[in-house]
C-alpha cells in the first residue's frame, strides 16, 4: 500500500501523531531537501543504489536522486552543525524504484528517530528501539533484533591473514560473496583454474596483449603479490568455520540467543566482548520496558538490506507476511558517519517507521 | 482491427526473420520503395506487420500497440521490468545469437572471475579515489548479475557504441557488451571473464501479454500460430 487519495489523509495524520510522540521524547524536528546529490549516495551503497533510488539531472549540479531515505542528509545536517548529544526526528515522503513488482510503493512517508549520543552505546541502542516499539505496541507485529557487531568481531578474530579478514568484512553485507570467500579460504572450494595456472608460471607478467587503460603493471604486480601470499596462506581451521557458521545460525528469543552467544564465545573469545554489549543492550531494554524473551533474535537479519548498519539492528514486521514490508526498521550506524566524516565519527542509531503500512495494519487491510 | 506483428525493419534481422517465417508459410515483406516502412503479410488472413527498431519492440509489446515481436531476449529482459509478466517467449528463432559479456584487458594476468574482478575492483577504488568503471549499455542487466553475484565498488558508465574502445580511451577499465564471434573483443586487448556470461541471448518471437482481448484478433492470432507451428 501507498499514498492514495482514499488514506492520505489518515497516512498523514499518522505521521503528524509519530513525529508528536517523537518529539515528546526529546527530539528535535529537522527538515531536508528531497533532491539529494546522487554522488554521495552512489559513493556509500555502491551502484546497486541505482536499482532501489531514482536518479535525475540537470547541467549545473549533475546528477540528483529523489531522496531513497533520511538518515545520510540528517547526518550530514548533524555533522556539519550539530552540538552533541543531539536526537532529531523527521517525517517526509521517501521515493524507491521498482523494478520488478508493481503492487511495492515507490513512494511513501517515513517517520524517523535519530540519537547521535557518544556516551552509552547500549543505552541509546535500547532508547530508540524503546521509543519507536512504544509508538507501535498497539498493533500486531513482531520484532527481530540483530547484531552485526557480532559478526564484525567474529570476523576480527580468524586466525588468518589481514588482508582475507578485510575481504570477508567488506562482504558482510553480501552474503553469497561472504559464502564464497569462506570456501576459498577454508579450502573447500577448488582454487580457479586461470588463478593456478597463473601462480604456476614463472613469469606471470609476460603477456602478448599490450598495457591499455588506467590501471596499470604495477598495480597488476601488486595484486599477485597479494595472490602469492594468500596461496601461501594456510586454510582457515573447520573447527573456526563451525564456530563462524554456528554465531550465523543463532536464530531464537533473545534471552536464549544470549546464552547460546556466551557457549559460542567460550571456544570463540573473540566475540565475548560483543556479546557482552548485546547483554547489555538486552538489560537496558528490559529496564525501559522491553523484555528480551519477546524479541527474536537473528544474528544475520539486516545483513542483506542493511548496509552500513553495523551493530544493533531491528525491525517490526507483521508474522506470516513476508510479502508486507516492515512496519519499522532502525539499527546503528557508526560506520556510515565514519565514512561521510572522512574518518571522524559519530556515533549515531535511529529508526523509521511507515505510516502507511500502521494506518493499513489499523485498518484490518 | 487484426494481429499486428512488429519485425526489425532492417539488416540481417529482419532477412533472417522474414526467412523464418517463409519456412512456415507465412511470406512477411516490405511493401513499395526500398526506403518505405510498410510491408504485407501472405498466408495469413487479418495480419498486419509493423516494421520497427529492434530496440522498440520490447516496448510496443508492453504498451499492447502489437501482439506478437521479434526482437533479442536481451533487449526484452534489459527493458522490461518483470518481462515474464508483460510478455511471453513464443519461440526461439535459432538466429540473431548474442551474449552479454564481462570482459576486461588482457594485460590483466591476474583476473579471470568475478571473484578477481571484486578483488581488484576494491583495490582500484583504494589506489584511484573512484570506483572502477563499467561501460555498457544494459545497465539493469549488469548491475543486477553483479550483484547477484555480490561484486562492489565497481560503477557503470553509459557507453551507447564503440563500447569496445573505452577502456584503451582510458573511460572505463572493463566493459560489458554483446558479441557474437568475440573478435571485436580480441582486436581491442580485451578478454572475457570465465564465469561472466551474463546473458545468453537470440532473436525470439514474443506475445505481449497486455493487448485488449478482442475475438476475432484472438482468432486470427491462434490461425497464425498454428500456421506457424508454434501455437
Amino acid at each position: 500500500m501507498s499514498i492514495t487519495p482514499d488514506n492520505r489523509a489518515a497516512v498523514k495524520a499518522e505521521a503528524a501523531r509519530l513525529r508528536d510522540l517523537f518529539e515528546a521524547a526529546g527530539a528535535v524536528p529537522v527538515e531536508t531537501s528531497v533532491l539529494q546529490p546522487a554522488g554521495t549516495l552512489l559513493d556509500l551503497y555502491g551502484e546497486d543504489i541505482r536499482a532501489r533510488a531514482y536518479v535525475t539531472s540537470d547541467a549545473l549540479r549533475g546528477e540528483q536522486m529523489l531522496r531513497p531515505d533520511f538518515t545520510v542528509p540528517v547526518v550530514q545536517m548533524h555533522m556539519a552543525h550539530g552540538a552533541e548529544p543531539a536526537c532529531y526526528t523527521y517525517a517526509g515522503e521517501v521515493f524507491r524504484r521498482q523494478e520488478d513488482d508493481r503492487d511495492r510503493a515507490n513512494e511513501y512517508l517515513q517517520v524517523g528517530f535519530e540519537m547521535f549520543d557518544r556516551r552509552a552505546p547500549e543505552e541509546a541502542d535500547a532508547r530508540v528501539f524503546a521509543v519507536i516499539h512504544e509508538a507501535v505496541k498497539h498493533l500486531p507485529l513482531q520484532a527481530v533484533i540483530g547484531d552485526i557487531g557480532i559478526l564484525m568481531a567474529a570476523v576480527d578474530g580468524l586466525e588468518t591473514t589481514e588482508r582475507r579478514k578485510a575481504a570477508l568484512r567488506r562482504h558482510i553485507w553480501r552474503p553469497r560473496r561472504f559464502r564464497a570467500l569462506i570456501e576459498r579460504f577454508s579450502g573447500r572450494a577448488p582454487v580457479p583454474e586461470s588463478r593456478a595456472a597463473l601462480l604456476a608460471v614463472k613469469d606471470p607478467m609476460a603477456c602478448d596483449a599490450p598495457m591499455i587503460g588506467l590501471r596499470g603493471p604495477d598495480e597488476i604486480a601488486a595484486r599477485i603479490r597479494a595472490l602469492r601470499e594468500d596461496a601461501a596462506t594456510p586454510p582457515l581451521a573447520a573447527r573456526e568455520v563451525e564456530l563462524l557458521d554456528a554465531v550465523l545460525a543463532v536464530r531464537e528469543t533473545a534471552d536464549n540467543a544470549l546464552e547460546h552467544l556466551r557457549d559460542i564465545a567460550v571456544d570463540m573469545p573473540a566475540i565475548a566482548s560483543a556479546v557482552e554489549a548485546l547483554a547489555k543492550r538486552l538489560e537496558a531494554l528490559e529496564r525501559a520496558g522491553v523484555a528480551p524473551h519477546s524479541l527474536e533474535f537473528e544474528a544475520s537479519y539486516g545483513r542483506t538490506q542493511m548496509e552500513y548498519y553495523d551493530g544493533f539492528v531491528f525491525g517490526f514486521s507483521v508474522p506470516k507476511r513476508p510479502d508486507l514490508p516492515p512496519v519499522a526498521t532502525g539499527g546503528r550506524y557508526d560506520a556510515l558517519t565514519r565514512r561521510l566524516g572522512g574518518g571522524h565519527e559519530i556515533p549515531a542509531v535511529g529508526g523509521v517507521i511507515r505510516p502507511d503500512q500502521v494506518v493499513a495494519l489499523e485498518g484490518g487491510a | 482491427m487484426s494481429v499486428k506483428i512488429g519485425v526489425p525493419s532492417k539488416g540481417r534481422l529482419m532477412e533472417k526473420t522474414f526467412g523464418w517465417f517463409a519456412d512456415r508459410g507465412v511470406e512477411l515483406g516490405r511493401s513499395g520503395e526500398e526506403r518505405e516502412y510498410a510491408g504485407f503479410v501472405r498466408g495469413v488472413e487479418n495480419v498486419e506487420l509493423v516494421l520497427l527498431s529492434a530496440g522498440e519492440i520490447p516496448r510496443e509489446l508492453a504498451a499492447g500497440r502489437i501482439h506478437l515481436g521479434v526482437t533479442g531476449q536481451d533487449l526484452v529482459r534489459e527493458k522490461l521490468g518483470g518481462w515474464e509478466q508483460v510478455v511471453e517467449e513464443v519461440e526461439l528463432l535459432g538466429f540473431g545469437a548474442a551474449d552479454l559479456v564481462l570482459a576486461v584487458p588482457q594485460a590483466w594476468v591476474d583476473v579471470g572471475t568475478l571473484d578477481d574482478l571484486d578483488a581488484v575492483a576494491a583495490a582500484f577504488r583504494e589506489r584511484h579515489g573512484f570506483r572502477l568503471r563499467i561501460a555498457t549499455k544494459y545497465h539493469r542487466l549488469v548491475r543486477d548479475f553483479l550483484r547477484d553475484n555480490g561484486v562492489a565498488d565497481y560503477q557503470l558508465v553509459d557507453s551507447q557504441g564503440a563500447t569496445e574502445g573505452t577502456v584503451k580511451n582510458e573511460t572505463a577499465e572493463a566493459i560489458a557488451d554483446i558479441t557474437s564471434s568475440g573478435d571485436t573483443l580480441r582486436a581491442n586487448h580485451l578478454k572475457t571473464l570465465e564465469d561472466g556470461m551474463i546473458l545468453r541471448s537470440q532473436a525470439t518471437l514474443f506475445r505481449s501479454r497486455r493487448v485488449a482481448h478482442d475475438p476475432e484478433d484472438h482468432a486470427a492470432l491462434k490461425a497464425l500460430l498454428e500456421t506457424l507451428g508454434v501455437g
